[in-house]
């Protein structure tokens, strides 16, 4: 039993899709077997806040029932994921990694939780994240960090940590994250996983708890390319319920996966993110891959794309301008945290107090930072520049886009650091965030995918694609195309590379295969 | 609360110009709310017509009620306005527990409406143009209660219970530009465009438009400035108040001429105007401070970026403009002619702001005079001693009922009286109400002849005086007999019966 779970968890989740599709393996025992990962590993990656092992069972029973009953199954049915806890969930608290929220069940599942349970996929908990989706490293969670499988001292990215780990960690084939200013991507690049970005509109954002809604994004998280393309095809189209959501017919992303090929693709290098502030593991891994692209025919070119030099500035006015916003609701009048604060108040007493104790110091830094920047007599000075420089790296993007049908870039400019590394500099922390910044601000599609491990450290290093507005099916033909390349050189996948956490299930498991 | 001096209306309007504005919030009919699928309907059990949106949950959006926009249009082509081919929501940031998101999406820098001007007529039959500045879509906020205070409002409140039933209801703000020029007529203007207002709104369809219940508010801002020498400048604009919770035709005109009489005083004696909200006391007739208010509020309005601009094809826009309907004094000016009435008749009816009542009045099958005569009259008397509005007592079809006994026989003037009384008083329908309380005319004549008997036989003397032909000497007999009848009598007939039974004695 044991090596067949460990077998089981480390199945793609296309492979365990096919194997439960063939009777070989069902839902109960693939939930289960993900379950008991979870088990033994989570104490020390912390990926999960809520796991509630009867409830995922109980609809993998519901799922091999149904297809013991001859009903025709979507292809992921039966299929576990972990959520991150910033979506919103009927049947499992959801806290946005925020004390505030401490204990809140929602009354209503987001859009993309309906799309899950309809195709039949089992969530299986809701993942840690930094507070509110704020920060680099989901050590910003008030519940505590999450830990990176490859090394169990370092950051596992942010804000989806939760996310990246679990997928990487084996705890589960796929995940949900959004993707702010590269909550999704970056954290893929630190653990050696698959993140996607998707277009801005291309997935519903009702139920997702708002950063700032104008940059925030739901996405696939996954261990392949194939299997971000699957669950994209899932969570993506029109919600009526979200009003920035596109009505555009999306192709089949798993087919443009399928007929990867970068034969005659024209592939931009953004020369504002290939040098200085880059480790030299991370951008030789970076050009490796490039030139791995180019020996099977892609043209490689250099393009400029000079506003990005201020797409930080404007992503750290927008963002909290908007979040200060979004984060007002927080007041303990309708839900969540109540403190009363000593000898009664007054309604305003009682929503300073909650708001302090609730909040967490990166929440109230950002809180601070934006109600400032949209303050009369600053609003054109902060809010109404970065509005400028937004359409600026639109503006740059489109030009580039005129000449090449992707851009280039490493995701971000290193690998995992310690945690505790940029403890009091939240500069520090915001900078990992400059290569993926600039796609929110566009409203553009991004992945990152890894392209191997950093020669100083053994710490895995992503790349990232952009592609221009609605044409996300690029990123997954050449997202899918190097996947096969560079495993093909390695002759295995990266995710195999990193350390079991469980040694004494490996053991058990190789005995038992002797 | 001291009282406030109030100086002579009369000696104010020498010494200063009143110089008005006015925000009217106008509640839509739209069957669900601004941003959700909730139930446009505030009545009921509190937080029940919300969904996660009107509560602002975490991860919930809004999105825009199509009804609302085409709402809003045509009222703001019915204000003369243009529509603006693009508008944006904004967010408009506050804490306040009645508001879920503790933001409330309006309209700021791109209303969808702008430019406008309505024609109010005032009671002397002048037309005066009141220049509209905007017309902007937003949301209304949930509804606060506070128990424990003596006074019903926040302050000195133990708690406060929150219904957000009614977050999220589509609202329209007009804002005017500032009026000059209404002198003395400064509240009836004010009145008389409110009116205006709610007439139009009535005649779109597109509001419930009852000030009791809330549909229609008016803030009302009013300043002074001294009148200077004439060749001289104009003084600058002195400082305005904004007076809210004003919630009838007859208050804001109350309203405004306290705040004139009130604020002439305080600058005759040196005193200066705070720039503040004052409250409306309907029982008292004063204002009170409310909240100090600047200029400077800082709501750190920003784009409102869950939703999309509105864009409106001029299509749409030329659909609505089409389907305006007649404007409220083209209408009035039909309506006279239609109805008959004296110029001095129709006044009292426009001017009492009875318009409407009048109109659904005779649609419901009523004589124009009948309808005129009951609101004009004794429904407008009831309102008077008891403070309320006229049209918030009785349904218009009601009062067509009424004039329909009457019309019939089955009530006389004075048991229409006793009957509107119990309508108003909740007892139903006029004909509920005859058969409730048996007030209808007596017209079975067997009771009548009874009762004709026993008075002649009582006064011997008169039957011998109508006998000898004096028919006049009839009346203290019809009188006994109406008393006896409790006035539940027709006297046409009772006379007609005393001279039939006196003949055959």
């Amino acid at each position: 039993m044991a090596h067949h779970e460990h077998e089981i968890v480390r199945l793609s989740a296309s492979a365990l899709a096919e194997q439960l599709a063939a009777g070989e393996v069902t839902s109960v025992e693939a939930t289960q077997a993900h379950l008991d990962r979870i088990g033994s590993v989570d104490g020390e990656v912390h990926a999960f806040l809520h796991t509630n092992a009867e409830l995922s069972l109980r609809t993998a029973v519901e799922i091999d029932a149904r297809r013991a009953a001859g009903e025709s199954l979507h292809a992921l049915a039966g299929v576990p994921i972990a959520i991150k806890d910033v979506i919103v969930t009927n049947d499992m608290p959801t806290t946005s990694g925020s004390k505030i929220l401490e204990g809140w069940l929602p009354p209503y599942d987001a859009t993309v939780m309906k799309k899950l349970r309809a195709a039949g996929l089992v969530p299986i908990g809701k993942t840690n994240m930094d507070e509110f989706a704020m920060g680099s490293s989901t050590e910003h969670s008030a519940y505590g960090p999450t830990h990176n499988p490859w090394d169990l001292e370092r950051i596992p990215g942010g804000s989806g940590g939760g996310s990246a780990a679990a997928v990487a960690a084996f705890e589960a084939p796929l995940a949900l994250g959004s993707d702010t200013g590269g909550s999704i991507r970056q954290p893929a690049h630190v653990t050696g996983t698959v993140g996607v970005k998707p277009t801005y509109g291309g997935v519903s954002r009702y139920g997702a708890i708002a950063l700032a809604s104008s940059l925030d994004q739901i996405g696939p998280v996954s261990r392949t390319v194939l299997d971000s393309a699957l669950l994209h095809d899932i969570i993506g189209g029109h919600d009526p319920l979200d009003s920035t959501s596109l009505t555009d017919e999306w192709p089949s992303f798993a087919d443009a996966v399928r007929r990867a090929d970068v034969k005659g693709l024209k592939i931009g290098v953004i020369r504002e993110l290939d040098g200085e502030g880059f480790q030299p593991g991370v951008l030789e891994r970076f050009r490796e891959a490039l030139d791995l692209l180019a020996a099977n025919g892609a043209e490689i070119t250099e393009v400029s794309l000079p506003s990005l030099e201020y797409a930080i500035s404007a992503y750290y006015l927008i963002m909290p301008a908007e979040a200060s916003s979004n984060l007002a609701k927080f007041d303990s009048v309708r839900f969540g945290l109540r403190v009363n604060p000593p000898g009664g108040g007054t309604v305003e007493d009682v929503m300073s107090a909650t708001r302090e104790a609730g909040f967490g110091p990166e929440a109230k830094r950002r809180i601070i930072l934006g109600t400032y920047a949209l303050s009369a007599g600053y609003y054109d000075a902060y809010y109404g520049s970065a509005q400028k420089v937004r359409t600026l790296v639109q503006r740059d993007f489109a030009a580039a886009f005129a000449g090449v049908d992707v851009l280039v870039s490493p995701t971000a400019p290193t690998t995992a650091f310690k945690l505790g590394a940029n403890d009091g500099d939240p500069m520090a922390m915001y900078l990992n965030d400059i290569a993926t910044i600039p796609a929110n601000l566009a409203g553009i599609p991004g992945i990152s995918l890894p392209v191997g491990l950093a020669k100083e450290d053994g710490l895995p290093v992503g790349i990232q694609f952009l592609a221009p507005a609605r044409e996300d099916a690029r990123l997954y033909t050449v997202g899918g195309a190097l996947e096969r390349l560079l495993e093909d050189t390695w002759g295995h996948t990266l995710i195999s590379q990193a350390p079991d956490l469980a040694p004494g299930e490996m053991a058990a498991a190789e005995e038992g295969a002797v | 609360m001291a009282k406030a001096k109030l100086m002579d209306y009369d000696k104010a309007l020498e010494l200063f110009e009143p110089v008005l504005g006015f925000e009217v919030h106008v509640e839509l009919s739209t069957k669900t709310k601004m941003f959700s699928s909730a139930p446009n309907y505030f009545g009921g059990e509190p937080n029940t017509n919300i969904t996660p949106t009107c509560l602002g949950l975490p991860g919930s959006l809004p999105v825009v009620n199509g009804e609302a926009v085409r709402y809003s249009i045509s009222l703001g082509l019915a204000l003369g306005c243009q529509i603006a081919p693009s508008s944006r929501f904004a967010r408009k940031n506050y804490f306040y527990p009645d508001l879920a998101k503790n933001y409330q999406i309006s309209q700021f820098d791109e209303p969808i409406a702008f430019g406008g001007s309505v024609d109010v007529e005032l009671p002397d039959g002048r037309t005066f143009t009141v220049p509209i500045e905007r017309a902007h879509m937003e949301e209304d906020a949930g509804k606060l209660t506070h128990v424990g205070g003596s006074t019903g409002r926040i302050q000195g409140a133990e708690y406060s219970l929150v219904d957000y039933n009614r977050a999220g209801v589509p609202l329209v703000e007009i804002v005017t530009d500032i009026i000059y020029g209404a002198e003395k007529d400064a509240p009836e203007l004010a009145k008389a465009y409110v009116a205006t207002i709610r007439d139009i709104v009535v005649a779109l369809g597109i509001s419930d438009a009852k000030m009791e219940r809330g549909n229609l508010r008016c803030d009302a801002n009013i300043s002074l400035r001294p009148r200077t020498a004439p060749g001289e400048p104009p003084a600058k604009l002195g400082t305005r108040t904004e007076t809210k919770n004003v919630n009838s035709l007859r208050s804001v005109e109350r309203a405004i001429r306290y705040e004139i009489q009130r604020q002439a005083q305080i600058l005759a004696d040196g005193g200066t105007i705070t720039q503040e909200t004052r409250h409306w006391h309907e029982d008292t007739g004063t204002t009170s401070a409310g909240r100090p208010k600047s200029d400077a509020d800082d709501y750190r309005y920003f784009p409102e970026p869950d939703l999309l601009p509105v864009v409106p094809s001029p299509e749409l826009i030329e659909e609505l403009r089409a389907a305006l309907p007649e404007p409220p004094a083209a209408r009035r000016r039909r309506l006279k002619q239609e109805w008959g009435f004296t110029d001095l008749e129709f006044q009292d009816v426009q001017n009492a702001g009875l318009l409407v009542e009048v109109s659904e009045t005779v649609a419901a099958g009523a004589s124009p005079q009948a309808a005129r005569k009951w609101w004009s009259g004794e429904i407008s008397r009831i309102a008077n001693a008891r403070s309320a509005e006229a049209s918030s007592l009785v349904a218009p079809a009601d009062v067509a009922s009424l004039v329909a006994l009457i019309d019939s026989g089955a009530l006389n003037d004075r048991l229409a009286r006793q009957v509107l009384e119990g309508v108003i008083d909740g007892g139903g329908s006029p004909q509920e109400v005859v058969d409730a309380r048996g007030l209808a005319v007596v017209s079975d004549d067997g009771p009548l002849i009874a009762a004709i008997d026993e008075a002649l036989a009582a006064q011997p003397d008169v039957l011998a005086k109508i006998k000898d032909g004096k028919v006049q000497a009839a009346g203290a007999v019809i009188g006994a007999v109406m008393k006896a009848m409790k006035g539940q009598a027709d006297a046409a007939r009772v006379r007609e019966l005393v001279l039939e039974r006196a003949a055959a004695e």
